[in-house]
């Protein structure tokens, strides 16, 4: 029971975390650097809020979600692919604009500065977290899909082939024909929508939106796509493992075993290892958060 | 360094464009006409979001510069938030004339006001402040330089990217900080530490009494002024700018380029953990859990805005003040939180502009 219970949390947690890593890895692979995942995970909680509250339906929200995410997305795009800007500060501009623009329409809509009123999401009003909650929210079905089917998108298709080419080598893949920049318009608003998406769910979830709700989620999940070596699965992967860490320290609170800043700190410090090549170097792809010229 | 990750180009601070007839021109262009750029784009935004709330944007604008410039408490804020900025500011600004970006100046500035608290702390009460004041100086620089130290060492041993590293160590950072203060350090009921005994530097008196401004900003302007000595008047500022300009090409001069990023990243988190003196010598004289706030990371928009030069970030971080502060001035009639839209429009558009302008100032340099 106990382990079931432990699971159950465990993906529920990682869910989020699925969506927006997924969108990490294509977008990063395809040479965009997603610093952005935040900020596409809160605008997607937002427009989902908005558009189940005013719908009263959580599918109206989804779509919302999915088009706030879109939106970010494209506009990350255009600063960084048609106007070369520089990525890293596209994203942190973006993670900033999006904190503003959710608390300054939360006031507009909701005349409030922390949370949305209560708005209807997937399963019945009394779903609770148990299992059959769970298993009635179609966006965990689709977390759980999405990741053996990234695995397929980046590997077997002519689209992944292409988003690996433009991300490892985009003169190259220019050279063969391969139309670089709409490789990666593409591939930078997917990584809008599919992050927007672990913030829908994580909103419709909560039956709310509440000011910076997404609380570091998408920077988690880059540490997950550079923790997984930016490949879908090994990213769904470590996905997972840092949803296993938080369910166990919410488990142990009671006991105070570990100070939960140090559990934490997991996804972080693990990162940071990886990268330095500790356990297993992480290298990127090699055209990473370069404009094309 | 061959098998370094590769890094992001950073905004390339030495000019490109300009005709050969008149460079000045080119220069002056390419410096103001970005930041030009973005505050006719935050005004344009800044306007549909007033226009959204009912309100007429001229009185809104009205009302933010009478909060922040029109009065003396008002503008004492804005002196006060300008000296933590700045210190960012220079933090970011210093590690990108290495070419490298500090993206930790949240968890640098955090560091680096703990350890003057703890200096402040310890030292018993009484301590004359030409003592105490120094030791807190040199405690706050060598927390925010250790946090800052991390990504650099990483870079230059394993080529681990600083971007993701510094991203990384806030988090770390600023849980670790959370974890002390709760677990040993906090007053009950709080999430700040105790008073420290020594060490407090006095407000700003006259018309500023009442505001936050204290002369912890005197640190600051020389701090500015110290950094530009270094980067444009030193061996070693030489040395870091031709590392941020062409690394390989530095290297092949005989520049050690692990050790000057080394040397950035360690000095550009002393620079911003120096930003912690503001709000606990100067302010509050405790250390409080999230009292950095976004300061470290609104250092970013600063070293944009301010194009990686110390006089330009002590005027952009007097910008970005001012529109912070501005925020608590419209409250009444808009929400504050539309300059936290304008700031990210700001980033946006000067990231935006920058490579823009170049590119046009440079067509206009092949065809004269």
């Amino acid at each position: 029971m106990i382990v079931l219970i432990f699971l159950l949390q465990t993906i529920r947690i990682a869910i989020p975390y699925l969506f927006a890593a997924s969108g990490g890895v294509v977008a990063e692979r395809a040479g965009v650097v997603s610093l952005t995942l935040e900020g596409f995970m809160l605008s997607g909680a937002f427009c989902a809020t908005l558009g189940s509250h005013y719908s009263g339906s959580a599918w109206v929200g989804l779509l919302c979600g999915a088009a706030g995410g879109l939106l970010m997305g494209l506009l990350h795009a255009v600063a960084s692919i048609r106007y070369k800007a520089d990525q890293i500060v596209v994203g942190i501009a973006i993670n900033l604009l999006v904190v503003g623009i959710t608390r300054f329409f939360l006031h507009l809509a909701f005349d409030s500065s922390s949370n949305s009123p209560r708005v209807p999401g997937f399963g019945g009003e009394n779903a609770g977290s148990g299992i059959a909650a769970l298993a009635s929210n179609p966006l965990v079905w689709l977390g759980l899909v999405l990741v053996p089917v990234m695995g397929w998108l980046i590997y077997r298709t002519p689209f992944g082939l292409r988003v690996r080419a433009v991300g490892e080598h985009p003169l190259a893949a220019e050279s063969v024909g391969v139309p670089v920049a709409r490789v990666r318009y593409l591939a930078v608003t997917l990584s809008g929508v599919l992050a927007s998406l672990g913030g829908a769910y994580l909103a419709l979830d909560q039956h709310q939106f509440t000011d910076q709700m997404t609380a570091g989620r998408g920077y988690v999940a880059l540490a997950a796509v550079i923790f997984g070596r930016w490949d879908p699965i090994r990213a769904g992967i470590a996905c997972l493992f840092f949803a296993a860490a938080e369910t166990l320290q919410i488990q142990l609170q009671g006991l105070e075993a570990i100070p939960s800043q140090f559990v934490s700190m997991i996804p972080y410090l693990l990162t940071i290892i990886a990268l330095a090549g500790i356990v297993g170097r992480s290298v990127p792809p090699a055209a990473l958060g370069k404009a094309e010229d | 360094m061959s098998t370094a990750v590769q890094q992001t180009p950073p905004a390339a601070p030495e000019t490109k464009g300009g005709t050969a007839a008149s460079p000045l021109r080119g220069r002056l262009e390419e410096a103001f006409l970005p930041p030009i750029v973005a505050i006719l784009a935050a005004m344009v935004v800044g306007d549909l979001l007033i226009l959204s709330f009912g309100q007429s944007p001229g009185a809104v604008y009205r009302l933010l510069l009478e909060g922040t410039w029109g009065n003396a408490y008002g503008f004492g804020q804005v002196l006060y938030k300008t000296t933590t900025l700045t210190f960012t500011g220079l933090a970011v600004a210093l590690a990108l004339r290495a070419g490298l970006f500090n993206i930790g100046a949240e968890g640098q500035l955090a560091a680096g006001g703990f350890l003057a608290a703890v200096v402040g702390l310890v030292l018993p009460a009484g301590t004359p402040g030409l003592l105490a004041i120094p030791l807190c100086i040199v405690a706050a620089a060598v927390g925010g330089g250790a946090v800052g130290a991390v990504p650099g060492a990483l870079k230059a041993r394993f080529g681990a990217h600083e971007v993701i590293v510094t991203i990384m160590l806030n988090f770390i950072a600023l849980a670790l900080l959370n974890w002390i203060v709760a677990a040993h350090l906090h007053v009950p009921e709080t999430l700040h530490t105790p008073d420290i005994h020594a060490g407090a530097v006095p407000r700003l008196g006259g018309a500023f009494t009442g505001s936050a401004a204290n002369w912890i900003i005197l640190l600051a302007v020389a701090t500015a002024a110290a950094v530009w000595f270094y980067l444009f008047r030193t061996r070693r500022g030489y040395e870091l700018r031709a590392v941020g300009l062409q690394p390989d090409a530095a290297e092949y001069a005989g520049v050690r380029v692990g050790g000057v990023w080394m040397r950035a990243m360690a000095v550009s988190g002393a620079l911003a953990g120096l930003g912690g003196l503001n709000f606990v010598l100067g302010y509050k004289h405790y250390y409080e859990d999230g009292f950095a706030g976004g300061s470290g990371f609104l250092g970013i928009a600063v070293a944009l805005v301010g194009r990686n030069d110390p006089v330009g970030v002590v005027f952009a971080a007097l910008f970005f003040a001012t529109l912070s502060q501005g925020g608590l001035a419209i409250n009444a009639v808009v929400p504050k939180q539309m300059v936290e839209v304008l700031q990210g429009v700001v980033i946006l558009a000067v990231a935006i502009a920058v490579p823009e302008v170049r590119r046009l100032l440079r067509t206009r340099a092949r065809r004269a």
